[in-house]
């Protein structure tokens, strides 16, 4: 979707804001936040809306003014209540209502070393694909505006450039308009190069290069 | 601050305030129970800083109460990230690759491989890139449409580097980005954006500061910075450290 998130070569967002002590956390409910986004074992339905996508459709005004660990939580409550695991009134009372169920912690002090470490990757070793695009071929980024989570941003779309490296056979992480992921489509995932002249103009230092990874449904041959 | 950099937060007391705080959610003005670094964090903001304090200590306390979260794990989750993963890691990766020609060659052909050699990989690190610097190139990290970033060699990305004005101006004016952070490169210096858009992470190998011949490898992690990791700066002979 073309919302606030996609916001490469946006001007108007103010100076970096460097924090002489960057650690984690600069708050206690920024650790417990966290804490409490990687304790929470799986719940809820088993087909899942795309986890980006719940913080995309955030209104943008909300987007920009909301913390980082903020917008997680925000996530996990609209979740939760979605599951019905969690109402408004047990939020705005801090009590779980006498009624509601109670289940047992799946994520334990026992496993939470091997929940954190464990590797997640869509990379798909068991798909052989033969991949479109070759090291070196100059291709195009598709002109597309997808209303629901893409990875392809939008200051590269329509631009030329050219494949750098093939990472191999991704799943797909393009969802429909609900935020559902689309059905199995793994294919070659690129890293392309642009030149930052393609991107923005001449004005740009002729050197300069951005580079992204980008999905085979997102290039066309230039 | 409210907290010393290597001190944990006060997670028992966090907890037993939790249904005072959820009572107050209601009824007590917010600000009242903001702590210093709420408000600090908070700033460039416009929301009432103790308002999500508040509503994380009623999630946490409704949570444990239904069973669905051990406030135990909570505990190991923030252990973790405060002190187990973070940018040392990747400041080992670094200073071996400096010392040893086959480590480095092996990192820029498979980070992923190379990293794991030092016991480092999983969630946001399966699939590593190593970018490395040069007289003539340097390289910028940014994730445009979130804040990936890799956390087995970095820890959890710093405030900066998740806000808007980095993630909107890294691509389009990284020049002008590095300048900001004291960087000043020449001209003929070619400038790598890499925008984390799919399932690859991006470590940046600095040049190693001349003079530094003789130092170990030790010596030379703690010169290496997290910053010099993501790109923002380059490592010097006096370091800095990775925190």
């Amino acid at each position: 979707m073309n919302g606030i998130h996609d916001m490469g070569g946006m001007h108007g967002m103010g100076p970096i804001e460097v924090r002489e002590d960057e650690r984690p956390f600069h708050a206690e409910w920024e650790a417990r936040a966290w804490g409490l986004i990687r304790a929470t074992g799986p719940f809820g339905p088993t087909r899942r809306r795309n986890f980006r996508y719940e913080h995309e459709i955030l209104p943008p005004a909300q987007y920009l003014q909301m913390q980082y660990y903020e917008r997680f939580i925000k996530v996990l409550v609209d979740r939760l209540m979605a599951a019905k695991l969690l109402t408004q009134a047990e939020l705005d009372g801090g009590r779980a209502d006498p009624a509601s169920p109670r289940s047992t912690a799946r994520v334990t002090p026992a496993n939470i070393a091997e929940q954190l470490a464990r590797r997640r990757s869509l990379r798909r070793e068991d798909v052989k694909i033969r991949p479109q695009f070759k090291v070196g071929q100059r291709v195009r980024a598709r002109n597309i505006n997808p209303v629901g989570h893409t990875r392809l941003p939008r200051y590269m779309r329509g631009h030329r450039g050219t494949i750098v490296a093939d990472q191999g056979v991704f799943d797909f992480q393009d969802t429909d308009a609900e935020g559902y992921t689309l059905p199995d489509r793994p294919q070659h995932v690129y890293t392309v190069g642009f030149t930052a002249r393609e991107l923005w103009g001449e004005a740009a230092n002729a050197r300069d290069m951005v580079h992204a990874e980008l999905w085979e449904d997102y290039l066309d041959r230039a | 601050m409210a907290n010393a950099p290597d001190k944990p937060v006060g997670r028992r007391k966090f907890l037993s305030d939790a249904a005072a705080g959820a009572a107050g959610l209601v009824a007590a003005p917010h600000i009242a129970s903001a702590t210093p670094a709420d408000l600090e964090q908070n700033q460039g903001h416009q929301a009432v800083p103790s308002d999500v304090a508040l509503r994380v200590k009623a999630l946490e306390s409704i949570l444990v109460e239904k069973g669905m979260i051990d406030p135990a794990t909570i505990d190991a989750v923030i252990e973790t990230y405060e002190s187990k993963v973070g940018p040392r890691n990747g400041a080992r990766v670094i200073a071996k690759a400096w010392v040893d020609p086959a480590y480095r060659k092996r990192l820029l052909a498979d980070g992923t491989s190379a990293i794991a050699e030092l016991g480092y990989g999983g969630s946001q690190g399966e699939h590593m890139v190593v970018v490395e610097n040069t007289a003539t190139v340097h390289n910028l990290v940014v994730c445009t449409l979130c804040s990936c970033y890799p956390w087995p060699v970095l820890g959890l990305p710093p405030t900066w580097y998740k806000s808007a004005p980095y993630r909107s101006r890294a691509v389009i004016d990284p020049r002008g980005v590095l300048r900001e952070f004291g960087v000043t490169l020449a001209d003929d210096v070619s400038v790598r954006v890499w925008d984390s858009t799919a399932e690859i992470r991006y470590l940046v190998l600095p040049e190693r500061p001349s003079g530094t011949e003789g130092m170990t490898e030790a010596a030379l992690a703690a010169l290496v910075t997290r910053d010099a990791m993501v790109g923002v700066a380059q490592v010097s002979r006096s370091g800095g450290g990775a925190a």
